[in-house]
């Protein structure tokens, strides 16, 4: 749920997510209107006032206060043991951070852009990923990975990749990625407490897009449920991180100019995948739009679509539609936005899911 | 820049001292140090280099400027740095080959990028990128230290091909030394002996890191040791001092003599004057008045002192000069802002031969395009 539900409760991860929009109502005491930034920021702070052994490492992120400004506050406040400038090394940051969360402690590593993870693949596939199965649970690695990805920001080549599936593939990490400031607060707080290795992916496009009621205090948004946006009846929207908004901006133009009713699925975790609301919605609507970023073909679009196949084909009346980025490199930003899924083609894949 | 060929191979192993001072040739105020001798440059290649360094200067100042005015996207700033880069350049030969990072803007320039293709891709244009094919230059490189191994591939794969005439140089920062690839391109270069240079800019910031906080080493040249190639440190913001060592590293480089291995590690000490780009703010993290000390021994003006005193620039070709530079950068900004990229193009060169389903994906944005305009796809989101 995105509204906030104190640290000790959802054990069980029932928490049902039918909120349409991630307004963030505190229970507790009060709020803040956030950016998904602050928010970001708010949730490490209160992870690391609650809880000494939460350590933040990466370039930039002590003094500088990340160069978005994630850790804005952090140094100051808890002093340079806790908030780490590392050398530029970024298998270094998460060999370290493994190691760390091996001592005890609990780690939250800052790769400064998705497209710079990849000199850290090895230790997030081969070690983080699996330290727990190959000890046979003697050993784990509760780490969370932050990396801000996505496009749209013109940003020089390499600032903009959006390859969550590279991630999703490799059981034993966990994948999530928020859309709303308070979402992110209590997703990131949840993947802090996991048990298991976290990679935390931080849609920058929206970093500061809107701002939202943040619940003050400490919360959790459980890395197992989807969130549903929007109601409808038509045909499902399913998106994640930046592509939610568009895809709302879609689904708010459709319903206007052509009476069409869409349901929006906010997958927010995208690894595990909440299948049960991914296939409640699909036999609700019998129809799919697929959004995402990163490139066409491997992307987790297709991992959605196999799995309404394999659990709700006969509730299908439409070829299940993808709207991704191409299986081209991201283009330099004069060209972005004919890379990344706009509105128009989100509205015409609707359109044309819904007119087979 | 081919200039000179052949260098005198003790003075070469003169330059390559052990001690941790680096090596200089003019002092701040541009004054041939006692002992120190000067490249045997012309009158007319050293006002060159003064030019190149000069433009530099100034693109710096006009690219900040496009920045700040929304007319290029982010920018990696250079001053301070344009001596190295330039000096560096023009140890090069035309054959050599240029392995630059996102900050290089001036070396691409000196070893044949024109000022305009440096722009295009602040502009969004992926052109830019397209190197001639007289030009020895790849690619910039934005991930760090990924250049190390493939600079070392390139050199190695020139030896196997009785190519070692054709050098390469590469550049990196001081943050890049952190990196993998950084221990295992040097490893490599020491193993398999090749002709490559390999100049690390240590300008002492890694966007907020400083150099001490990057390694517990004394100097980044010293770590060449652990890989059996020579290290060497020179004064980075001494244009003449980094020619010549640079000079002296390529020609060990292509014809060591016996006991010199071909590699070397040259540590061009120098400074960074500006932000790490356009969207970091060092007022966050460093004192202010930090780089007066290294303003005072700045390259252009070191130059400019030597080459007044040697009676080889004065105020009416230093004019000249001036205007000279302003009408090149006017003339690439001009040329920058009036290129355009085709949408279409986003779905070439990802192979030699298309796939079907990329053709496939190119017709779908293309009849999209045709079916709603392209103002749409870049209707405000919020």
């Amino acid at each position: 749920m995105s509204s906030a539900s104190s640290a000790e409760s959802d054990e069980d991860g029932s928490g049902q997510s039918t909120e349409s929009t991630g307004s963030g109502e505190s229970t507790e005491s009060g709020d803040e209107r956030l950016t998904l930034v602050e928010a970001v920021c708010d949730g490490l702070y209160t992870e690391m006032s609650a809880d000494d052994r939460v350590v933040v490492l990466g370039e930039d992120v002590g003094k500088n206060g990340g160069v978005f400004r994630a850790t804005e506050g952090l140094y100051e406040a808890f002093g340079d043991d806790r908030v780490v400038d590392t050398p530029l090394a970024e298998s270094g940051i998460v060999g370290t951070g493994i190691g760390l969360a091996l001592s005890g402690m609990r780690p939250v590593a800052e790769i400064q852009f998705m497209g710079f993870s990849y000199p850290a693949f090895d230790q997030l596939v081969s070690h983080a990923a699996r330290f727990r199965s190959r000890s046979h649970g003697a050993y784990t690695v509760p780490m969370v990975v932050r990396m801000p990805y996505g496009g749209g920001i013109r940003a020089p080549e390499h600032h903009s990749e959006s390859k969550e599936a590279f991630f999703a593939h490799e059981p034993g990490l966990k994948v999530v990625a928020p859309s709303t400031p308070s979402d992110a607060k209590g997703l990131l707080t949840a993947a802090i407490r996991d048990p298991d290795p976290v990679v935390f992916l931080e849609p920058k496009l929206i970093y500061r897009a809107f701002r939202e009621a943040v619940p003050t205090g400490s919360y959790e948004v459980p890395l197992s449920d989807a969130a549903i946006r929007r109601e409808g009846s038509d045909v499902t929207v399913y998106a994640w991180g930046a592509m939610t908004r568009p895809a709302l901006i879609a689904a708010d133009n459709v319903a206007d100019e052509y009476g069409v009713d869409v349901e929006l699925v906010d997958l927010r975790t995208l690894s595990p995948l909440d299948v049960e609301t991914i296939v409640d919605s699909f036999e609700k609507t019998g129809r799919a739009v697929i959004v995402h970023e990163g490139p066409k073909t491997g992307g987790l679009g297709a991992e959605v679509a196999a799995t309404i196949q394999e659990r709700a084909v006969l509730y299908q009346e439409a070829p299940i539609k993808r709207v991704t980025g191409f299986d081209a490199p991201v283009p330099l930003h004069s060209l972005e936005d004919f890379y990344l899924p706009q509105a128009v083609r989100i509205q015409d894949g609707i359109l044309e899911t819904v007119a087979f | 820049m081919s200039t000179q060929e052949d260098v005198d191979a003790s003075k070469a192993n003169e330059l390559a001292r052990t001690d941790d001072e680096p090596i200089r040739i003019l002092d701040a105020d541009g004054n041939v140090l006692p002992n120190a001798s000067v490249p045997d440059l012309s009158a007319e290649e050293l006002r060159s280099m003064y030019e190149d360094i000069a433009l530099a200067r100034r693109f710096d100042e006009r690219a900040i400027s496009l920045q700040r005015q929304g007319r290029i996207a982010t920018y990696a700033p250079m001053t301070g740095q344009e001596g190295a880069q330039v000096a560096t350049g023009y140890a090069l030969e035309e054959r050599d080959w240029l392995f630059p990072t996102y900050r290089e803007h001036a070396a691409k320039y000196v070893h044949g990028m024109s000022l305009e293709s440096l722009l295009k891709p602040l502009r969004g244009h992926r052109d830019g990128y397209a190197i001639p094919d007289d030009v020895n230059v790849l690619p910039e490189y934005i991930p760090i230290a990924t250049q190390l191994p493939q600079a070392v591939g390139m050199a190695w794969g020139h030896q196997l091909q009785g190519r070692v005439e054709e050098a390469v140089l590469c550049h990196f920062g001081d943050g890049a030394t952190s990196e993998g690839d950084f221990h295992e391109g040097l490893n490599f270069a020491g193993v398999f002996d090749v002709p490559a240079v390999f100049v690390c800019n240590n300008n002492q910031w890694a966007i907020s890191v400083p150099r001490e906080r990057q390694t517990a080493s004394e100097t980044l040249a010293q770590k060449a040791q652990a890989y059996g190639i020579e290290g060497v440190r020179v004064d980075g913001l001494d244009p003449l001092a980094t020619y010549e060592v640079t000079r002296a590293a390529l020609r060990k480089a292509k014809e060591p003599t016996d006991g010199e291995r071909r590699p070397t590690l040259i540590e061009a000490v120098q400074y960074r004057y500006g932000a790490h780009t356009t969207a970091d703010d060092p007022s966050v993290y460093r004192e202010d008045d930090e780089g007066d000390a290294w303003r005072e021994k700045d390259p252009l003006e070191r130059l400019r002192n030597y080459l007044y005193s040697e009676g080889i620039l004065d105020d009416e070709r230093d004019g000249e000069i001036t205007e000279r530079v302003e009408t090149k950068i006017d003339d690439a900004i001009a040329a920058a802002e009036s290129a355009e990229s085709d949408p279409d193009s986003l779905f070439e060169h990802v192979y030699d031969e298309p796939p079907a389903r990329l053709r496939e994906q190119r017709e779908e944005l293309n009849a999209l395009r045709e079916k709603y305009g392209d103002d749409a796809f870049s209707e405000v989101l919020e």
